[in-house]
Formats: C-alpha cells, sequence, structure tokens
C-alpha cells in the first residue's frame, strides 16, 4: 500500500464539462446518482477516497 | 578453591533468578499484541536471562577483584542495543501491511522500551546477587523483591488519561466536511459513505490539561497511537477500499484538543474513552514547554 502514489487526483468525476479539464481522466456524469455511482465504482478499484468539492465534481485521491 | 566456589555460585544464581524472574514480568502480552509471536517471546526470555547473568556475575568479578571482567557490562551495552534495531525493524516490516498504522513514534517507543527493560534486569540482579553476597540469602529475597517493584515502577509511564481529559463528541457534516464537535476531519464526498458514518461512527474530543500535555497532543505520531489504540480495542470497518472508515485525530488550531473519529465495529463510546485514556504517552512526543522558564527568560531579555 506504501508503495502505490499518494497524495494526487486519481480521476474526476463531474457533471460539469465547463469546470473541468487537464491531466486526470475525467468521467461525466448525467444525474447526481450516476455520479455518487461511478464515483464509488472508481474509488473501490483505487482504493481511494472520494472528495466533494461541492461544485459539480468528485476529486478521487488515494492518501 | 572448591571453598568458595558454592559461594559464588548461589550468589550469580540467585541474581540471574531474579532478573529473569523479573524480565518475564514485564513480558506482557496485553491488546497491544506485543510480544504476541511465541518465538519472540523465547527469544526475549533468553536474553532476559542473558542480561541478568552478566548483571550478576559482576558481583564476584568486583570481589576477585577482576575489573576487566567488569569491562564486559560496556559490551552487554552494545549487545542490548541490538535489540532495539531488531524490534524496530520486525515492526517496521509490520507496519507496511497495517491497516491502521502505529506510527514510526510508537514503533520507537516500544523498541526503546525492550532496550531498557533489558537494563532493568540486569540492575536488579546485580542488586540481588550485590545483596546475597553481602547480606545472605533473606535479604536477597528482600531486595530482589524491592527491585521487581522498581522495575515496575520504571515499566509503567504517563497515559493520555493522566494529562488530558477524554469527553464524548458529537459527528456532524459541514456540506462534505466531516467534524467532530468543532473540529473538521476530512472530506467525505459519496453520500452513502456519510450516512454510514453519522450511523455507526464514534467521536471523542481529547481536552489537554495543561501546556505540556497540549504539546504531547500535538505530535503527529502520539495522535497516531491514540487511533491505533482505539482501533485496535474496538476493531475498526476499515478495508483496504474504504479509506473513509480509517480512524483520524484532528487538532483544533486555536485550542490544541484533539477530536478523534473512529467506525468501531463494536459501537462502545466508553470502551472509546477507555481506550484512548489508555493509550501511552510517546517519549518522543512527550515535551515540557512550561518548564522552559527561566532559560526563556535569560534568552527573552537579551531580545529586549
Amino acid at each position: 500500500m506504501d508503495e502505490k502514489a499518494s497524495g494526487i487526483i486519481l480521476a474526476i468525476v463531474a457533471l460539469n464539462k465547463e469546470q473541468v479539464s487537464g491531466g486526470a481522466p475525467i468521467f461525466f456524469a448525467r444525474d447526481k446518482a450516476e455520479q455518487e455511482r461511478t464515483a464509488n465504482y472508481l474509488a473501490r478499484i483505487f482504493d481511494a477516497m472520494v472528495h466533494d468539492l461541492e461544485n459539480g465534481s468528485y476529486i478521487l485521491v488515494r492518501h | 578453591m572448591l571453598n568458595y566456589m558454592p559461594d559464588y555460585l548461589i550468589v550469580i544464581l540467585s541474581g540471574v533468578l531474579a532478573g529473569t524472574v523479573a524480565r518475564t514480568a514485564m513480558l506482557r502480552i496485553d491488546y497491544r499484541q506485543y510480544p504476541g509471536y511465541p518465538h519472540g517471546f523465547l527469544a526475549h526470555f533468553l536474553l532476559g536471562l542473558i542480561a541478568s547473568a552478566l548483571g550478576a556475575v559482576a558481583v564476584p568479578a568486583i570481589m576477585k577483584p577482576d575489573f576487566a571482567a567488569v569491562t564486559f557490562l560496556a559490551l552487554a551495552a552494545q549487545q542490548f542495543r541490538e535489540i532495539r534495531n531488531m524490534e524496530r525493524r520486525t515492526l517496521e516490516s509490520l507496519e507496511r501491511s497495517e491497516l491502521v498504522k502505529r506510527g514510526l513514534d510508537y514503533i520507537e517507543g516500544i523498541a526503546r522500551t525492550f532496550e531498557a527493560r533489558n537494563y532493568l534486569v540486569m540492575g536488579a540482579s546485580f542488586a540481588t546477587s550485590l545483596a546475597v553476597q553481602f547480606g545472605g540469602l533473606i535479604t536477597g529475597v528482600f531486595v530482589a523483591g524491592l527491585a521487581l517493584l522498581a522495575c515496575f515502577h520504571f515499566m509503567s509511564g504517563e497515559v493520555i488519561g493522566d494529562i488530558c481529559d477524554v469527553v464524548p463528541a458529537t459527528l456532524s457534516f459541514k456540506g462534505p466536511v466531516l467534524m467532530v464537535d468543532e473540529i473538521g476531519i476530512m472530506n467525505v464526498g459519496l453520500q452513502s459513505m456519510r450516512e454510514k458514518i453519522l450511523k455507526d461512527g464514534l467521536a471523542v474530543k481529547i481536552k489537554p490539561k495543561d501546556g505540556n500535555a497540549r504539546a504531547a497532543v500535538h505530535d503527529i505520531g502520539q495522535r497516531s497511537a491514540m487511533a491505533f489504540t482505539a482501533a485496535v480495542i474496538l476493531g475498526t470497518k476499515k478495508d483496504i477500499d474504504i479509506p473513509e472508515f480509517t480512524p483520524l485525530a484532528r487538532k483544533n488550531p486555536d485550542t490544541g484538543e484533539v477530536g478523534l473519529y473512529v467506525l468501531p465495529v463494536e459501537k462502545d463510546l466508553k470502551q472509546l474513552i477507555a481506550a484512548v485514556k489508555l493509550t501511552p504517552v510517546l517519549e518522543s512526543a512527550r515535551s515540557k514547554p512550561l518548564k522552559a522558564g527561566p532559560s526563556i527568560k535569560a534568552a527573552k531579555k537579551k531580545v529586549e
């Protein structure tokens, strides 16, 4: 677990296309429920934590 | 030569016996599950035997007098430093696969304790054989008892309960941020996790009694030691893919109070308070800023 990189954004799950761009993989969701579900799946896959930025974007970070 | 050999034999044997008993008594297996490994137990038992033999032999060596033999004690100290390294290495390699980490400070503290206990054993056996040499067996038994008591006295250090008040606290969410009373812990994004945390989570607040205590709980290692103890005693629902359930301790930067959050298997608030109170105050976390009085005043004058 220690060997994996920590503190970087692994993925972004976003509702608004205008608000995100850049290096991390971005997954767009149609609504809040889909966003929640996608974020949950990704979090379990990456062993990561989901953080809510309260602007319609979730970021996944491993600590 | 045959005349005094048995005398020394009794002196040495009684010292060795007292030392070994002391070491065994100090090798408790408690909630820390350490040294819970049978081989670790054996290794420490034997090292304790060697330490007490060294302490016991010192008396006949001085009586003889063979001062060269006494210098071997210095060699022994070198040997016991190796114990500290051994313990540190073992715990550090276990730490990597630990879900809730002890923290390096706690490991260092444990390793140092193992080293120090061998010195205590050496002292106990030295005192006992000294007493047997000059006072006979009865005095020896008396001194051995005293030495054991002294060992237990030095063994038990301060715990968090001595320097802090631990009080129940409530979990809540301010937007996505998990709060323990007024202290922000972490940002939890998923709604399902938030509901789970509110339903099953527990929290306490650790209120330092004075500035020294505040400095101790300010230490990151001390805080992870508290979280570790809580997780060991109450269990934790954390798994490798659920980092949300990691027990965390964060401080209020203004007051120095620390909020601790856990997601226990057994939801028992009293048990949690007891667990936090039971956590040892780590040597590396202990500092006494309040005792800096005279020296800081002298320095302050120069500044003015």
